[in-house]
């Protein structure tokens, strides 16, 4: 198998501060790679130098065969990309975006129509196709973002955050495309997000990226599995602490602690152990009302390399823009 | 045009990327810009409007006092020329580009292989085409004030065009600042930029009728030479002199404008 995007130590910098640390990619032709990081971690800057929206700073990268600093051409005529932002004309309609698409493309007339009845059909968008894009819904601006990527049929596919703001069923219309379009034309597919479960779901590998750097790479049962444990949650009808000791007694178990009915237990290999663990508890005769095995998520994944969750509930996220418009306010009562 | 030999084998549906072409990415880019006029009746409505409002008023001001006091002088015909340059100055899709680019369209369009010049060329053209079409009620209102061309008919085309340069060489500064500031409040000021260049000159009355400091200004004002080039078309004929003086000022704003717009773009690409 080819690889089909390559990096070599690529660097961005942008007045001096660094926001792509000597980046190495190297992904094969028809997989879906994942770019997992937070907000500031240096995946859209990845994207646009691979895109060649921006040159990089040091280092190389290769997309499709072509270098992407020495001939971006070669490269963008082999690439569709949709942006973090649905990067659309509002005052066009959904057709005349496409149709311009397909002749910046170089596409012949009769392959412009075929391809906008094509994609027409994929996005599901109806008669809006004809209607002002200023009238769009999101999930219908996205929709169609993701069909001008594909106006020319590419051989690489750039999907930058392609769900964030999303409904859930609209995002799991994207999950569905992204899927299809890798498995029935075979297309290279590179998506960043900062959902985990995104990456999770779509990706063959992911790369987790923090700060500008790589800090992890591989498949997401491999990352998963690099931090060890399993855990096993056992609800109970009745003490947890009277169960500990049979179940602690299990070969492959790591830990067990009880928290009133219930029990967390970690091993190694939850799959192996949680079948014995089932049996020292009704051998103990404490009634069990349901075990449950949970792989650790990708989120452990970066606390255990970084330090800090790669994703905030939304609480956290509400207490910092009130922390920040309280702050605005202040300032600019100060400022009268 | 540009056709390289790259073309892209895609999965099975025989549809092959590959350039275009300038010309044609030109024409592409032109025809969604003129698409956009009629969606955007509030950027033309206004300028001939003032066009318009002001040729009639001026003549209503100035046409018996001048023509009292200048032999064999038509104020109408004098006064075309400023009335089509107050319609056709400004007008411009710069400040389309800065919604492009504030919607990310422009970064879409970079995505594609289209060449970066055919971008700014497309707006352009389709610039010239708005002004020239914006020359046309003016000129319909002199005609109908009794206003006649010396140069005859292809002396109006000759005026159109002239215009249409001019309106082309002053857009240059619109999409500079456009892509500079990304700002639309900054591209719509620019107009004020003309201010000077239209007040500074023998807008409303010959240059003999200038005071001392004034005509020394309108003397290094590039519109003076434009007014006259445009005026001796419709008053004086084919005055080859004037017209040749008049394309050397509209060529001079434009080497300039086009300079800073063409930098102002490297600038946007750039910085990605």
């Amino acid at each position: 198998m080819s690889t089909t995007i390559s990096a070599e130590k690529l660097v961005r910098q942008f007045n001096g501060l660094t926001a792509v640390d000597e980046v190495d990619l190297a992904i094969q032709a028809g997989e879906i790679y994942g770019f997992l990081g937070p907000n500031g971690a240096g995946k859209s800057t990845t994207v646009r130098v691979l895109c060649t929206l921006l040159a990089p700073t040091s280092g190389r990268a290769v997309v499709a065969g072509h270098d992407v600093a020495g001939e971006p051409t070669e490269v963008r005529l082999r690439i569709g990309v949709a942006l973090q932002e649905a990067a659309l004309d509002p005052k066009q309609t959904g057709e005349e975006l496409l149709r311009l698409q397909g002749r910046l493309y170089g596409l012949s007339r009769p392959d412009v129509d075929r391809r906008v009845a094509d994609l027409a059909t994929l996005i599901d968008i109806g008669d809006a196709l004809g209607r002002p894009i200023s009238t769009y819904s999101g999930g219908m601006k996205r929709r169609l973002d993701l069909a001008a990527a594909l106006v020319h049929n590419p051989e690489v596919l750039f999907l930058d955050e392609p769900t964030t703001g999303l409904d859930p069923v609209s995002r799991a219309r994207v999950w569905d495309e992204v899927r299809r379009l890798n498995r029935e034309l075979g297309m290279t597919i590179f998506l960043t997000t900062q959902y985990l479960e995104e990456a999770d779901a779509l990706a063959d590998r992911v790369g987790i990226i923090n700060e500008g750097r790589i800090v992890a790479e591989g498949t997401p049962v491999e990352l998963k599995r690099s931090i060890g444990t399993d855990v096993i949650f056992a609800r109970l009808d009745g003490d947890g602490e009277a169960a500990c000791p049979a179940v602690e007694s299990v070969a492959g178990v790591v830990g067990v602690e009880a928290r009133g009915s219930e029990l967390v237990i970690t091993a190694a290999d939850g799959t192996a152990v949680i079948g014995p663990v089932a049996v020292a508890l009704n051998n103990c005769g404490v009634p069990v009302r349901d075990l449950t095995l949970r792989t650790p998520t990708l989120d452990d994944v970066f606390l255990e390399l970084t330090g800090t969750h790669i994703q905030r509930d939304d609480e956290a996220i509400d207490a910092e823009l009130a922390e920040m418009t309280e702050s605005e306010t202040e300032t600019a009562e100060v400022a009268r | 045009m540009t056709v390289t030999d790259a073309t892209v084998p895609v999965s099975g549906t025989g549809i092959r990327a590959r350039p275009a072409g300038t010309l044609h990415d030109i024409a592409s880019i032109a025809g969604r810009a003129l698409r956009a006029v009629p969606r955007d009746v509030e950027a033309v409505i206004p300028p001939i409007f003032i066009a318009l409002f002001f040729y009639v008023v001026n003549i209503g001001t100035l046409q018996d006092l001048t023509e009292a006091n200048i032999p064999d002088f038509s104020f109408k015909a004098f006064q075309m020329p400023t009335a089509i340059l107050l319609g056709v100055t400004g007008v411009s899709r710069a400040y389309a580009l800065v919604l492009d680019v504030q919607d990310g369209y422009f970064d879409r369009l970079l995505l594609t292989p289209i060449r970066r010049l055919a971008i700014l060329l497309g707006h352009l053209a389709a610039d010239v085409t708005v002004a020239a079409a914006l020359t046309v009620p003016i000129i319909i209102l002199g005609f109908s004030l009794g206003v006649r061309f010396e140069a005859g008919p292809l002396g109006v085309l000759a005026f159109i065009l002239l215009s249409g340069l001019w309106s082309l060489a002053f857009a240059g500064f619109g999409y500079a600042i456009a892509l500079k500031t990304g700002n639309p409040a900054a591209v719509n000021s620019s107009f004020l930029l003309f201010f000077p260049f239209l007040f500074l000159t023998s807008s409303y009355v010959p240059r003999p009728q200038l005071t001392g400091w004034l005509d020394t200004v309108a003397s290094i004002n590039p519109v003076t030479y434009l007014l006259e080039g445009l005026r001796s078309l419709v008053m004086r004929g084919w005055q080859w002199d004037e017209l040749g003086q008049a394309v050397l000022a509209v060529a001079a704003v434009g080497a300039i404008s086009m300079w800073l717009c063409f930098a102002a773009l490297r600038g946007r690409i750039q910085r990605g």
